[in-house]
């Protein structure tokens, strides 16, 4: 836990950015704030242009927005990111274990002092018996565990996560998104999702994406430290408001 | 299982061949008995062996030498547009060019002895090799590439350790075929020109009526052909152990 104090938060801001897709703007002259070590959700229908934003800040772009990235710091924020998706992305021929030491085999760094922390990290996620268990021996929430792990295995101030729970059962969901909570406290992370009660449980700030070009508007937090209890009277009111606001049935 | 079912293929040919003969009785030069072909095998075994292995040698040499053209071929074509532009068209006439019209060029380049066998056999499986390769190398799943590049992969760790492991299956779908097609080449080299060989063998060996060492000849081919093709796919088997086997034939109705 320790080694997660000692990151520097980093706020990153997208500012006037330009993506056209398919010869409409999918964002023009676009704004948009991550705070310094805060969870930040972005929540909004599909097709909006979410997850082409969380590319462009993650510099997978092909179209040359990624300058209107930034970090407070000044530096680039290339190398300072890790990235988690909706599909696990495990690797099938890699157990575990060796999965959550990707990043360190493909930068080819080695050391044992790596291996005994992508084990320490297994156990925090509750994997501690499956380290040498292939991908196909897990079921879906323990690959996406060991994906969580991979992911904390970075060590990167800046953690971007496109629907990570949202392949997960109810149950499942609501376990990982507390530990992801606890887990990834001190960083800055953006959660990309449209699931309104999985953005009020966990953010610091709740962003809502519409229209095109697109324009995000802030949503009341509620009070209290995440993860908040998906019980919680104000959350569940929150919810309805969300949903009232994406033309939900009331 | 397997061996026993390659067993009772066997046996069931060699049943149906003999019902032939005791039912046609076709004279021994058009088709001779088993009987008689088990003699074959008892009077010029020697013989037999020291061909088989030149055959073998030069199937194996081979598949070598094309799984190394091949997989180098296709890792250069994926990672460099004017390989791609180039060695295509040398891929495809490779492929186009029936290898039966090219080996009396090869023998006559190469000689009478294994060089233009092996050749041979590199050639017909150049393409099939290559083809499942770089179809592989070029069908990585994309979420694994932008993971890899989040994680400031270099272009060469990300080919060793996610698009060579990923295109394995693929390139296993390749050197199955090859096993089964090398025997060809080495064997259609030996019938153009050579002194030694199963091809080589059987040619002589029909020209002298001898048509029960034929068949002789022509069985230890078939074992070596079968043989090679089930190391083949043990071998990619075991490097693909983590593919999922998701055979039709397991699915419910």
């Amino acid at each position: 836990m320790t080694r997660q104090l000692q990151l520097d938060p980093i706020s990153v801001s997208v500012q006037g950015a330009r993506i056209v897709y398919d010869g409409a703007a999918l964002f023009d002259d676009f704004d948009f704030t991550l705070a310094a070590g805060r969870w930040t959700s972005l929540l909004g229908p599909s097709g909006i242009g979410k997850t082409t934003l969380l590319r462009l800040i993650a510099g997978l772009a092909d179209n040359g927005a990624g300058d209107a990235v930034a970090c407070d710091d000044g530096r680039p924020l290339a190398g300072r990111v890790a990235y988690m998706a909706q599909q696990d992305l495990l690797l099938p021929w890699r157990r575990a274990i060796d999965n959550v030491l990707l990043g360190r085999d493909l930068r080819g760094r080695r050391g044992r002092e790596r291996a005994d922390r992508a084990r320490a990290l297994l156990d925090q996620v509750g994997l501690d018996d499956k380290r040498d268990a292939l991908p196909n021996q897990l079921s879906s929430g323990q690959r996406q565990r060991v994906a969580l792990a991979r992911t904390l295995f970075e060590d990167r101030p800046v953690v971007l996560m496109d629907e990570p729970f949202s392949a997960l059962d109810a149950l499942t969901r609501m376990r990982l998104q507390d530990l992801a909570a606890g887990l990834l406290q001190g960083r800055t992370v953006l959660l990309v999702t449209h699931d309104p009660l999985e953005a009020l449980r966990l953010s610091d700030t709740i962003g809502v994406m519409t229209g095109q070009p697109a324009t995000v508007a802030a949503a009341t937090v509620p009070p209290g430290v995440p993860p908040r209890r998906a019980d919680d009277p104000e959350v569940l009111a929150l919810q309805g408001d969300l949903l009232r606001r994406f033309g939900a049935a009331p | 299982m397997t061996a026993l079912r390659v067993l009772v293929i066997a046996a069931a040919l060699i049943a149906g061949w003999m019902a032939i003969v005791l039912i046609a009785q076709p004279p021994p030069y058009i088709l001779p008995g088993p009987l008689a072909v088990l003699a074959a095998f008892a009077d010029h075994g020697g013989e037999i062996a020291r061909h088989a292995v030149t055959t073998a040698a030069e199937i194996l040499l081979g598949m070598l030498f094309g799984t190394l053209f091949g997989t180098a071929s296709a890792l250069f074509m994926a990672y460099c547009r004017p390989a791609r532009r180039w060695l295509m068209p040398v891929l495809v006439i490779s492929q186009a060019l029936p290898v039966f019209a090219l080996a009396p060029l090869l023998v006559l380049w190469l000689g009478y002895g294994m060089g233009s066998k092996v050749a041979m056999a590199t050639l017909i499986i150049y393409f099939p090799v290559t083809a499942a390769f770089f179809d592989g190398l070029r069908r990585t799943e994309s979420g694994w590439l932008d993971l890899a590049r989040i994680m400031n992969g270099s272009r060469l760790a990300v080919l060793r350790r996610v698009r060579i492991p990923a295109a394995l299956p693929a390139l296993g779908s390749g050197l199955r075929v090859a096993a089964a097609v090398a025997p060809i080449g080495a064997v259609v080299g030996e019938w153009v020109g050579s002194s030694a060989g199963l091809g080589y063998l059987m040619l002589h060996a029909n020209a002298r009526l001898q048509i029960d060492l034929m068949f002789a000849a022509l069985a230890v081919l078939g074992v070596l052909a079968v043989a090679l093709y089930y190391a083949v796919d043990a071998i990619m088997n075991r490097l693909t152990y983590w593919q999922p086997d998701t055979d039709l034939l397991q699915e419910g109705p």
